[in-house]
């Protein structure tokens, strides 16, 4: 076999797994060797399917002793198989760095003989790019459950970033899909590594030579509809995630129908990405937007609006937290305002030091107006002309091409959102 | 200073297109107490309607004015209108000139005075270039022709001296050259320095098998890496628009139809020639 077939197929094998980010840590190659690395992370391409291409992506192996349902590396699926020697892999990975194809590597593997052994080949491909082509570039290694924790340290030495896969966001969902795995070996190392984290970067502290431990942190990955967990279980224990283990990002993937199994949905399911975009929407405003799990769902209301991002979501569910006046409000309750993000809040921010902002200021600023107007004042003044009937509020909300459609029959009655089917046409919650 | 009182003019300054030259338009226009109508290389066809005057490049009066520019407006204010002055916007030099004066009657917050017509204009096209450099970071593909890299773009904004940090801290130890064809110049760099260069044409030597297959191999990987049931052509547009694509390996497949090169042939070729247009020949 040789190493075109090898890739194809090892490629192939790792592609579902979405953490493709190169981000979370500064470097430059010192003299002698090659690659650096930017905090910001860099894409140095975008697949058909839209994803940013920054690693090299592939699986050491696609050979696993493991038959975790929804995996097209399981033991029991009928798929031709491949292993890249640690050689050939290291050899790949910086003949792609050269040429600037890609920003790093970003490896994986299915289970072969065992942990052990499977990790001993991770370490083994890092070892030959980090010593003998002195590679420095970026760096993302799977952490494989139930290896050894002497090797998970080595592996730490040697990567940016690690990651353990969660995969299936319950206990239950996982003794059903995934019998070979329990919730046990998969925090087991997730914790392991965050205090080998916690206690290296006490080492630089004193030491600032000290060798650096997974120096971009962790990251993890769920899988979003293979199983009945609702959105709000599943941010709950994002939420968790970022506090208790300190990830640096949770992943969400929606579920490609890869197997056939009365436990999962069939094989013509289309994979839920509506809810992924959701969620994602939703990690944001948890990491970067103040606000918690908490605030943007609840028992009563489970489920996203497929229809309204999280952020107008909770501000119909607010209003009275509005209008707030641009030229006095404090940063963090601008980042409330739908069609306010990050930087146009930093902005009104540094701008409004010089001068009291108007509308017209606003729309240079890089704000939203169309969705802003509605929940703002400037210098206690709202917007002219604004239609503060209830319909032009909600279609500057909505998505434009369904308001085209005129897509208008909206019932303002709470519905319960099924998993696996498209969304009926309903506007959820308690408008106003 | 007293830019309130100075008056419009009606006048066109010429300048040589160097950043001293702009710095000279600078400092005319204080001393003359006039603040023109436009900037314009003193190559392009003179106006029927308006009168213009030359402004000559002097290294010393261009030096006076960026001596004054961190003293007056900050340290940050010079970086910026260096970046500036790299950009595609139209007028950029009269925006630069109008945002100088605004700075030396208002000190360091111009930097802060988002909302104002020039600074404003100024800061989305430093955004736009400074997006454009890191989109290249990224997008830039290599070439390797006798062990040196060598990478073709077309930026809109003149992003070179914006890419030298980047690729120098990530390949101290080769030999690169990044040809920028929208303004015919070069980065080149040898270990460890680095220079950018006019560089009118450049003509690709014959790939050797390495490189063909290292080529085939991103091809069958990007490929692969794509989900089907996710398919989604315009969002991969709006992160990458097409113009881009046109100098990435991964959307150049004719290389596919030629006839399969013949072993060592090419190497061969490669070594004899040392003065191929392909491997770039430093002095320094």
């Amino acid at each position: 076999m040789d190493v075109f077939d090898k890739l194809k197929i090892l490629t192939d094998a790792a592609k579902y797994d979405v953490a493709c980010t190169s981000s979370g840590v500064n470097k430059k190659a010192t003299p002698g060797s090659i690659g650096n690395a930017s905090a910001a992370g860099i894409c140095h391409s975008f697949s058909a399917d839209g994803r940013c291409i920054s690693l090299l992506k592939v699986l050491m192996t696609n050979i696993c002793s493991y038959d975790c349902k929804y995996c097209v590396n399981r033991r029991s699926h009928d798929t031709p198989r491949a292993s890249f020697t640690p050689r050939e892999l290291a050899e790949l990975t910086i003949n792609f760095y050269r040429r600037n194809y890609i920003e790093g590597l970003f490896l994986s593997s299915g289970v072969l003989k065992s942990p052990d052994y499977t990790c001993e080949q991770l370490i083994e491909a890092l070892r030959i790019l980090r010593e003998e082509y002195r590679f420095s570039g970026y760096i993302h290694a799977k952490a494989i459950p139930g290896a050894d924790s002497l090797l998970l340290t080595r592996l730490g030495m040697l990567a940016d970033r690690m990651s353990v896969n969660i995969e299936l966001p319950s206990q239950n969902s996982l003794q059903l899909l995934a019998p070979d795995k329990t919730k046990h070996s998969i925090l087991a190392p997730m914790s392991y590594i965050q205090n080998r984290i916690q206690e290296n970067s006490r080492d630089i502290v004193k030491y600032r030579h000290a060798p650096k431990f997974v120096p971009a942190g962790q990251s993890t990955q769920m899988i979003i509809g293979a199983t009945p967990e609702t959105d709000f279980q599943i941010l709950n224990l994002t939420e968790g995630l970022y506090k208790k283990y300190k990830l640096k990002r949770v992943f969400f993937s929606a579920y490609m129908p890869v197997a056939e199994d009365s436990l999962l949905p069939t094989l013509d399911t289309k994979p839920p990405l509506l809810r992924e975009h959701r969620l994602y929407q939703a990690d944001w405003l948890l990491r970067f937007y103040g606000f918690s799990a908490n605030e943007l769902l609840d028992q009563q209301q489970q489920s996203f609006n497929p229809y309204l991002d999280p952020k107008c979501n909770w501000a119909l569910h607010h209003v009275e937290f509005f209008p707030i006046d641009v030229n006095s409000a404090p940063y963090h309750d601008l980042l409330r305002v739908p069609g306010i993000g990050v930087t146009s809040a930093m902005r009104i921010v540094t701008a409004r030091r010089m001068s009291a902002l108007r509308f017209d200021d606003l729309k240079k600023l890089g704000v939203v107006l169309k969705r802003a107007q509605y929940f703002i004042t400037c210098s206690g003044k709202t917007r002219e002309g604004n239609k503060v009937s209830q319909n032009a509020m909600l279609r500057s909300l909505l998505p434009e091409k369904m308001v085209e459609s005129g897509d208008s029959h909206f019932s303002l009655r709470p519905e319960q959102l099924s998993l696996f089917d498209q969304p009926s046409l309903s506007l959820q919650g308690r408008i106003c | 200073m007293h830019s309130d009182r100075d008056s419009d003019s009606d006048l066109i300054y010429y300048y040589d297109g160097s950043f001293d030259g702009l710095l000279c338009c600078v400092f005319e226009s204080y001393d003359k107490k006039e603040i023109p109508l436009d900037i314009l290389l003193a190559n392009t066809s003179y106006s029927q309607l308006f009168s213009g005057k030359t402004i000559r490049t002097d290294l010393q009066k261009a030096s006076r004015v960026s001596a004054s520019i961190p003293k007056k407006l900050g340290p940050s204010a010079l970086h910026f209108i260096r970046h500036a002055f790299l950009t595609c916007l139209d007028q950029k030099e009269l925006n630069i000139l109008l945002f100088l004066r605004l700075g030396y009657s208002h000190g360091p917050s111009v930097m802060n005075m988002l909302t104002n017509d020039s600074v404003n204009k100024l800061f989305k096209a430093v955004k736009h270039l400074e997006r454009e450099s890191h989109l290249l970071t990224g997008f830039l593909r290599f070439s390797i022709f006798n062990n040196v890299l060598v990478g073709t773009i077309a930026p809109k904004n003149f992003v070179l001296p914006l890419l030298v940090q980047h690729f120098c801290e990530r390949f101290p130890e080769e030999r690169f050259l990044i040809h920028d064809k929208t303004h015919g110049m070069g980065l080149i760099y040898q270990p460890y320095n680095s220079a950018v260069i006019p560089v009118d044409t450049l003509e690709m030597p014959d790939v050797d098998e390495d490189e063909h297959t290292f080529r085939e191999l991103w091809q069958l990987f990007y490929d692969t890496i794509a989900i089907q049931g996710r398919y989604n052509p315009k969002c991969r547009m709006s992160h990458m628009p097409m113009r881009y694509w046109k100098y990435m390996t991964e959307f150049d497949r004719t290389q596919k139809e030629l006839l399969p090169s013949l072993p060592g042939v090419n190497r061969k070729m490669l070594s004899s020639n040392t003065a191929a247009p392909g491997k770039p020949v430093l002095s320094s």
